[in-house]
């Protein structure tokens, strides 16, 4: 349990998405003109992270693992996800409109999020690492940890950065640094900060 | 061999005005990652431009049999095929650069680059143009890549291609490496440097 918690912690800040691997870039950049619209993109990545990554985890441990078929894992597991991602998109427009009139137009996109894929690649990664290590995911609690933690970290960063940008509309910025130029620096800087949190150990 | 001006097009337009990263803004989580050396930097670049000017060509054959229902699927199945391709030959022939790249090669699938010409370009033309146009996006998003590894492996370690090329006397007089070069938040701060540059010429020449 503790490690559960350890590993939640450390994905939100010492392993954020966005800051310490540049995942989920494009839609990050792209996205974060306003608060609200990148709120609701947050929360579908969060939304879609928690269901993906563990089933991903289930496919490697079941199957990829005993079969040996390690490397068949890039289509399966982006084959999950898309289906997945679909799948969602029906359930949550029959039972939930309100919610799919709010999230409905990130949904697709976030097939090709590489923070879901990269998330479900590090988890790869970490299965094979020694339980005693912080970041091993050594069952299936973990992962729902990691996801849940990474998908977090991901929203955090986005609705920061939408804030920011917000507040920046107002600043007289050099013509050709405006728009994207700025918000790369922003960013850079802004990981500068996240920094402080990397040996961050609970 | 003569090639047609849209052709033509296809491959010089991603190389500076319409390119991939600077314009289009695509592609930049592998873009910043894998940029602490030089090395891995081409060999993503490289890559990167097999596996888009390769899925470019394949989408294109099989265009008009692709329900569009589906063809996001499609297109993903294709790119991770290649993209599995890549990586089992690089794992056989340079382990430890693919160990270096790590995730950031199976992160190619979800390269936006990818997607965003087979949608755009490789849906709509023909076979031989959306392979300039893959050809083209790949070597536009490799020199970047390239310039930005350049820099910081230069200035943060003092190496290039891991070979050292700050001479030992400029240690000893007290020239210190810049560790900042080799934290992740200076490959974004870099990128948006070149983006600065590149809109300022552009919009120079546009006048």
């Amino acid at each position: 349990m503790e490690h559960a918690i350890s590993l939640f912690v450390r994905s939100i800040f010492a392993d954020n998405m966005i800051f310490a691997f540049f995942l989920g870039m494009c839609s990050y950049l792209a996205v974060s003109k306003d608060v609200k619209t990148s709120l609701g993109l947050g929360i579908a990545v969060v939304f879609v992270e928690t269901i993906t990554l563990p089933v991903n985890y289930l496919l490697q441990i079941y199957v990829l693992d005993p079969l040996g078929l390690g490397y068949l894992s890039f289509i399966l597991f982006i084959a999950v996800i898309a289906a997945i991602v679909q799948l969602v998109e029906m359930i949550v427009e029959k039972f939930s409109p309100s919610l799919y009139a709010a999230l409905g137009i990130f949904l697709p996109l976030i097939a090709v999020n590489c923070a879901i894929m990269g998330a479900s690649l590090f988890m790869q990664q970490r299965v094979q690492l020694d339980p005693e290590n912080v970041k091993a995911i050594a069952n299936i609690g973990d992962a729902f940890a990691y996801a849940i933690g990474s998908g977090i970290g991901w929203l955090l960063a986005i609705v920061a950065l939408a804030g920011i940008r917000e507040k920046m509309e107002y600043n007289d910025v050099p013509k050709p640094l405006q728009g994207i130029g700025i918000t790369f620096i922003t960013v850079g800087l802004m990981a500068l900060a996240f920094m402080c949190f990397s040996g961050l150990n609970i | 061999m003569a090639l047609s001006q849209k052709t033509k097009e296809a491959f010089l337009g991603p190389l500076n005005v319409n390119n991939p990263v600077l314009v289009q803004i695509l592609g930049i989580c592998s873009a910043l990652a894998v940029t602490v050396q030089l090395k891995p930097a081409l060999v993503m670049g490289i890559s990167v431009t097999i596996i888009v000017a390769m899925s470019n060509v394949v989408v294109s054959l099989i265009r008009n049999t692709i329900p569009t229902r589906i063809r996001i699927i499609i297109q993903l199945v294709v790119v991770a095929a290649l993209v599995t391709i890549v990586s089992e030959v690089l794992k056989a022939f340079a382990y430890d650069v693919a160990m270096q790249l790590s995730v950031y090669l199976g992160l190619i699938i979800t390269n936006c680059i990818l997607m965003g010409r087979l949608e755009a370009f490789a849906m709509t033309n023909s076979v031989k143009d959306s392979f300039m146009d893959g050809l083209g996006n790949g070597f536009g998003y490799a020199w970047i890549l390239v310039v930005v590894a350049f820099v910081r492996e230069l200035l943060g370690s003092g190496k290039l291609l891991g070979y050292q090329v700050i001479p030992d006397s400029w240690y000893a007089a007290g020239y210190e490496n810049c560790g900042m070069m080799l934290m992740p938040a200076m490959a974004l701060i870099l990128v948006g440097c070149i983006i600065w540059v590149h809109r300022a010429l552009n919009d120079k020449e546009s006048k």
